[in-house]
């Protein structure tokens, strides 16, 4: 037999025994179908154990452990049969960061994913809250951290005070943007306005975060369905006033000249009227829904804050 | 000098007929192959991930070649009986210890600076390919010569991790001198809480035992920057000048240890 050949037959019978392995394994999975995978297992709980185990490899596996996270947000927020948790989220950040505890983005995507309300985050300002402060703990003059922490009091909490108060530690932290300061003076001024709200998530429109500055534009264009649902609810009422009745539809607002067409949210979507209340809302099937709680004004804070401005 | 030069290159060439620089070839391919996955996989995050799996594969690669190999440079010359033929030759023993330390030394180095080029080159198409060479969440640029402080301090560690291994292949099978070495390796990432045993235990002799061990065990964990270099934290000169010189001094100790053991040898 030539060299070539013996090659020939090696790499030929090399083929039918992968071929072989590969239908063998099919035939089994169908006759002894395997288990389904535990996506939810941690493994390792301890990040100090872990870190100790991980010898001078601490960096890649906080970066496995990063992934896992990403992965396992993704996974429950793309879920789409029965109830999204993210009960792994917090334990899956805490060991990234304790592994790797200078990994910025891990506590600066990991907060808001904890933060934000379900179904599309965790709903865990608390944890969302201790991971911020834990980086803080490592690196106490990140300016950042102290922004993220009164975003989540201003937004999430609707805490105006503390909000204010880690703007301002923020804001004396060294090389910190002088907008931050502001950020405090318009908490303990205005907490519970939406020009308020504009005008941080405009200063987010900035982040270095592509996936921040996303955020931040569906939150402006959701601040801008909320004036427009606020504007429709007025024609809405004033007719209402008028007719003695709820609007029927849109069109009968059109025909008493109310509007010039069927209101239209900023994607494209009709808004919808409920016929029975006379209320304005998102439609059916729009991308902005759900639309955030927004934050209203503290009740001590209202009687000093001046009139809110709304357009 | 000469003598020593020449055992050098032999266990130079030796390790390139035993097909160590195909780990080169894995390492690039795994480079490559990651930073294609991690695009998807880790939003934003692809330079500092590279950065470190880069790092770790220096180091875990690094630890396997100066162990596999260090512990057969004398053991394997006993086994096959080729150390009669050397020691008839005009070579002291001192010297065939060292040129089998430096041979293996020259080995990684060589590793490690072929690793380098092909680790910055996939930076550099990365960051080409993504379009910017910083962005402030990286805490570093992509092609960041500090990177280079971290890859020296592997390398010190690397010469220390094959000092202990030619160390043990002076007097003890190859099986025994893996274990020993790979042992005193973890045990060097550990040996800080050594120097603070007296919080964790009563008995004065036994915390001075401990103190004792953390000096005399080597001390691997502070030559690792890694992280540090990969978050553009600043890593003072003054801290790679006392790895440099600790890990010179531990090396030469640990040669004239294996000198020593080698020379009192009996082959007969």
């Amino acid at each position: 037999m030539t060299r070539n050949a013996r090659a020939l037959a090696f790499a030929m019978t090399l083929a039918c025994l992968a071929i072989a392995a590969t239908g063998l394994q099919m035939a089994r999975d169908r006759a002894y179908a395997p288990g389904p995978t535990d996506n939810q297992l941690l493994y390792v709980s301890s990040g100090r154990m872990i870190e100790k185990i991980a010898l001078s490899y601490d960096a890649i596996l906080a970066d496995a452990y990063w992934i896992r996270a990403l992965q396992h947000y993704g996974r429950e927020h793309l879920k789409t049969e029965g109830v999204k948790t993210y009960d792994l989220l917090y334990p899956l950040l805490d060991l990234t960061t304790t592994l790797d505890p200078q990994f910025v983005i891990a506590y600066r995507f990991g907060a808001p994913f904890l933060a934000e309300s379900r179904p599309n985050g965790a709903g865990r300002s608390d944890l969302a809250i201790a991971l911020l402060k834990k980086g803080i703990g490592r690196t106490p003059d990140k300016w950042d951290y102290y922004h993220d922490i009164g975003f989540i009091y201003y937004w999430h909490l609707h805490d105006y005070r503390q909000a204010a108060e880690w703007f301002k530690r923020g804001g004396d932290r060294p090389g910190a943007p002088w907008w931050l300061k502001t950020y405090a003076a318009v908490m303990l001024a205005r907490g519970g306005d939406r020009q308020a709200s504009r005008f941080m998530w405009q200063q987010l429109t900035q982040s270095e975060s592509a996936w921040l500055r996303e955020t931040s534009h569906r939150r402006l264009t959701q601040l801008d369905a909320l004036d427009q649902i606020d504007e429709l609810q007025r024609v809405s009422e004033g007719f209402t006033a008028r007719a003695g009745r709820n609007a029927r539809s849109w069109n009968e607002l059109v025909t008493a000249g109310l509007l010039r067409g069927v209101p239209l949210d900023p994607t494209g979507t009709p808004y919808l009227l409920d016929a029975a209340t006379g209320d304005v809302g998102l439609g059916r099937g729009s991308s902005l829904s759900p639309l955030p709680t927004e934050p209203a004004a503290a009740p001590e804070m209202a009687a000093s804050a001046p009139p809110p401005v709304l357009r | 000098m000469s003598a020593i030069r020449h055992i050098a290159v032999n266990v130079f060439r030796e390790s390139v007929r035993d097909k160590v620089p195909y780990n080169l070839v894995l390492f690039a391919l795994m480079l490559m192959g990651v930073s294609y996955l991690l695009g998807q996989l880790s939003a934003g995050q692809e330079i500092k991930i590279i950065k470190d799996l880069g790092l770790a594969a220096m180091s875990l690669f690094g630890s396997f070649i100066a162990v596999f190999i260090g512990i057969g440079l004398v053991s394997k010359e006993v086994e096959r009986r080729s150390i009669y033929a050397l020691l008839a030759k005009p070579i002291s023993r001192r010297q065939l210890v060292m040129g089998k330390y430096l041979g293996l030394v020259l080995t990684l180095l060589v590793n490690i600076a072929v690793m380098t080029v092909a680790f910055y080159t996939v930076l550099g198409v990365m960051a080409w390919m993504d379009g910017s060479w910083f962005r402030p969440h990286w805490g570093a640029s992509a092609l960041d010569p500090a990177l280079l402080k971290a890859i020296a301090m592997i390398g010190l560690q690397l010469m220390i991790v094959t000092a202990v291994a030619l160390l043990f292949s002076t007097f003890s099978s190859p099986m025994l001198a893996a274990g020993l070495t790979f042992g005193l390796y973890i045990i060097g990432h550990f040996n800080a809480d050594l120097k603070n045993f007296e919080a964790v235990v009563d008995s004065r002799p036994i915390a001075y035992l401990a103190r004792a061990m953390y000096y005399l065990l080597p001390n691997l964990a502070p030559l690792d920057v890694k992280a540090q270099v990969v978050h553009g934290v600043h890593v003072p000169a003054g801290l790679l000048l006392f790895n440099t010189a600790y890990a010179l001094v531990y090396i030469a100790a640990l040669l004239v240890v294996a000198t020593f053991i080698f020379a009192r040898r009996d082959f007969k």
